[in-house]
């Protein structure tokens, strides 16, 4: 916990209210992204899904999208309910499946910039099938993976990236599993780019959200997450901020490092930065090229699937 | 209530998927084009015999009618690939068989839900579990209605033909639409098997349900606010509307909001719009109702035998009613009950132990007797067996 | 004078402490008041310190701190300029 420092209250009250420090013209930049009628989120103190949000609405603002064709996809679990607090075209589907879902979307309409914003349980475990086919085909999504280690919505139980050693609800006297090493994972699957960050890597983030906006193909983003209330509290680690403090303490950037190197243990080392970024045709090229070459002229593009 | 409004909104099919003509063709293949007539440019499915010629035809037709299908690699994928084409423009489906239905029945329930207008054709065959393949059946007709978790309604049409597979399935399209309700299409491995003349007319001819799309501005829209029918209006990712959907209980604003108040609003809003509109959804075939001691209720492939069996109870001089069902669900309880007052019994030949003759029974109130005949699937039934039943059903007294 | 003025939205504040140790000048601290969730919102003990980089605002899970820069004109006239 960080101090509190000990300041009279009749002198902060003036504070509190804001009236020095909050201009009425001051407005936080990601404001505009946000359904205000809904925050405060019910996300945790210290939980770092809020600041992957933030990250990611400060790449929206940097990369220029185009919002009106941006549609965000995720499914259940504390991640998933990202999709409930962003301003945009925003899908709440259903567990391991926003995947599937934000396919459809996207080959409805391939105007849209898809985005899968999902978490470690959600999109590993019981959307994993999922996960590898979407990268194997390479469809053009962009995957943000907020992995917290654990299954944090329902209580704290075990999830495929949860390290070794780590105590959970499901596996009381510690978890014996390996556990998945994501990014080693999506890229033998075929993804197009693949990056680990943590939300202690704010900036560095927000370029790789940018970045994969702009990249057509499987784009994947792990961001390691704290989980405070479960995660760290059951293994003695502390609270969010300790979390963080560890992030910045253990991460190493090694950019395009092999995949197969970055796996994570409870205390170890954890290596950040963009391990792959490379150029394959996607999902839609490939199938209009294919049909075009079967049928020639008799291929019918699919213009505006839109009924109305 | 303006229970004319969808009938003034209709369109005429789009040209470009309509196959004009007198073809000679199975159920599976004609439940395709219906899909293609009624609009559909998206389908994504899994491959389960006997349904999986219907996701080939497309497969085949669709690149050249402007449109995508796309094989999942399973049935979750599947029924939840297509939820997500629809709110991307598209009219969708998916076809599978009954261990399919089983994986799909979460993303039912989540299409019913979010109100996403959809078709789920099951082109049932034994079970349970892995079953009969190849062969027919006709249980998964509580499945249909029951399969997902919580309170929910939806369609299911029944054809017998692959004419009506071709007629009902633009019909299923439609209901899916005017109620923003995902609908059963129930064929069976016979009728989807068989190849009959199915003639496909001219485009114009064809009347198709317009999605049911917003027209007010960003600023009033309420993505599951309703008037007059309790069925909202729905608007696309990519409008600029700014939308949320979620599976979880929701107001108005589409926002999460998980109160019994809410949850009381909203389900019994989803129940009302098919139950208020049974009258108006239920199809049904009719024959010799009137003066009739005995009515036979059957429904797809069965409906074709137990019509040899009502001739023949005929010719012995038996007073026999048929009644068809089209629509399976909401089931035509109204039509039952009144029947039920005036017949002695009612005789209900299916493809399984028993499903729909509960309902039959349900709805006659005790006031007829009800009788099944049951078949564990793999065939059809022979008609004698059902003309057994229709004898024994004559001699009983009115209750 | 300042570069930098801090904003804070004192109900959405859950006092996770990030910007207080993210930022780079050191200009916050928890207060010891509470927002009517009882939760102790950041207080700007170094207002001068500021420069407005808005690292608060990037670390703040709960949108509610942000940071901007004072405007140019108001801006210290020793800084900036030819060397």
């Amino acid at each position: 916990m960080p101090e509190i420092l000990n300041i009279l209250d009749n002198d902060l009250g003036k504070n509190l209210n804001n009236d020095d420090f909050n201009d009425d013209d001051v407005q936080n930049p990601v404001e505009p992204f946000l359904r205000s009628d809904r925050v405060p989120h019910i996300w945790c103190p210290g939980c770092g899904i809020g600041t992957t949000v933030n990250s990611f609405a400060r790449a929206l603002l940097e990369s220029k999208i185009d919002l009106r064709s941006l549609a965000l996809v995720s499914g259940i679990g504390c991640t998933g309910r990202v999709a409930g607090y962003v301003k945009l075209d925003s899908f709440h589907t259903t567990h391991g499946r926003a995947i599937p879902f934000a396919t459809g979307l996207k080959l409805a309409n391939p105007k849209l910039n898809v985005v899968v914003y999902s978490g470690d349980g959600d999109l590993s475990a019981i959307g994993g099938n999922h996960l590898i086919h979407a990268a194997r085909r390479n469809i053009d999504l962009k995957v943000i993976c907020v992995n917290n280690l654990i299954y944090a919505m329902t209580g704290g139980q075990t999830a495929p990236t949860t390290p070794d050693h780590s105590t959970t609800s499901t596996n009381p006297y510690g978890v014996f599993e390996p556990s998945f090493n994501l990014p080693h994972l999506v890229e033998a699957a075929g993804a197009v780019y693949v990056a680990r960050w943590t939300t202690f890597h704010v900036r560095q983030l927000t370029r790789a959200i940018s970045e994969a906006f702009h990249k057509k193909g499987f784009s994947f983003i792990e961001v390691i997450s704290p989980c405070p209330t479960l995660y760290q509290r059951r293994n003695k680690l502390g609270d969010g901020l300790d979390a963080m403090k560890d992030y910045k303490a253990k991460s190493k950037v090694r950019n395009g490092a092999p995949t197969s190197e970055v796996g994570m243990t409870m205390t170890g080392e954890i290596i950040v930065g963009k391990f792959v970024d490379r150029e394959r045709p996607d999902y839609q090229t490939m199938m209009r090229a294919q049909y075009a070459d079967s049928l020639g002229e008799r291929f019918v593009e699919q213009s505006e699937m839109v009924c109305s | 209530m303006n229970t004319d409004l969808q009938k003034t909104n209709l369109q005429s099919a789009d040209p470009r998927g309509v196959l004009t003509g007198i073809h000679f063709m199975d159920g599976d293949h004609a439940c395709c084009e219906g899909a293609l007539a009624a609009g559909s440019r998206f389908a994504a499915g899994y491959p389960i015999t006997p349904s999986t010629e219907v996701v080939e035809r497309f497969a085949s037709r669709v690149p050249m009618v402007g449109g995508t299908f796309i094989q999942m690699e399973d049935e979750l994928a599947a029924s939840i690939t297509l939820i997500g084409a629809v709110w991307g423009g598209a009219k969708a489906f998916t076809v599978t068989s009954g261990p399919g239905f089983s994986l799909m029945m979460e993303h039912i329930g989540y299409a019913a839900m979010t109100e996403t207008p959809c078709v789920f054709v099951d082109v049932q065959r034994g079970g349970p579990s892995t079953g009969l393949p190849t062969l027919p059946a006709q249980a998964d007709m509580m499945q249909a209605r029951w399969g997902s978790h919580g309170d929910y309604e939806i369609i299911a049409l029944c054809p017998n033909s692959p004419q009506e597979c071709f007629d009902l399935t633009i019909k299923a399209f439609n209901l899916s639409e005017e109620f923003r309700v995902p609908v059963m299409f129930m064929m069976d491995e016979v009728v989807g098997h068989m190849s009959e003349k199915v003639v496909i007319p001219k485009a114009d001819e064809i009347e198709v349900t317009p999605r049911r799309h917003t027209h007010k501005s960003v600023e009033e829209y309420l993505p599951y606010a309703t008037n007059g029918d309790g069925v909202p209006e729905i608007a696309h990712a990519g409008e600029g509307y700014n939308f949320h959907v979620t599976g979880l209980t929701h107001d108005e604003r589409g926002y999460p909001n998980m109160t019994p108040q809410v949850q009381d609003k909203l389900v019994r809003r989803l129940q009302n719009k098919i139950r208020d509109a049974a009258d108006r959804i239920a199809m049904f075939e009719e024959e010799k109702l009137d003066g009739a001691d005995v009515v036979v209720v059957s429904y797809g492939i069965t409906s074709r035998v137990a019509q040899r069996a009502i001739e023949a109870a005929r010719e012995r001089g038996l007073r026999v009613g048929k009644l068809r069902l089209i629509t399976a669900w909401p089931f035509p309880e109204k039509k039952i009950r009144e029947l039920a007052a005036n017949v002695k019994a009612f005789v209900v030949p299916e493809l399984n132990l028993g499903q729909m003759v509960r309902e039959v029974e349900r709805a006659a109130g005790g006031q007829a007797k009800t009788f099944a005949v049951s078949h564990a699937g793999g065939g059809v039934h022979n008609p004698e067996d059902i003309l057994k039943v229709i004898v024994e059903a004559s001699k009983c007294r009115k209750s | 004078m300042a570069k930098g003025r801090v904003s804070i939205v004192v109900e959405r504040c859950k006092a996770c402490g990030f910007c207080v140790e993210f930022c780079p000048s050191h200009v916050l601290a928890l207060s010891s008041a509470f927002n009517s969730k009882g939760y102790h919102p950041p207080h700007v003990v170094h207002p001068e310190k500021c420069s407005g980089c808005d690292l608060c605002g990037m670390y703040c899970p709960d949108f509610a701190i942000c940071a901007t820069k004072v405007d140019a004109k108001r801006a210290d006239p020793a800084k900036g300029g030819a060397k």
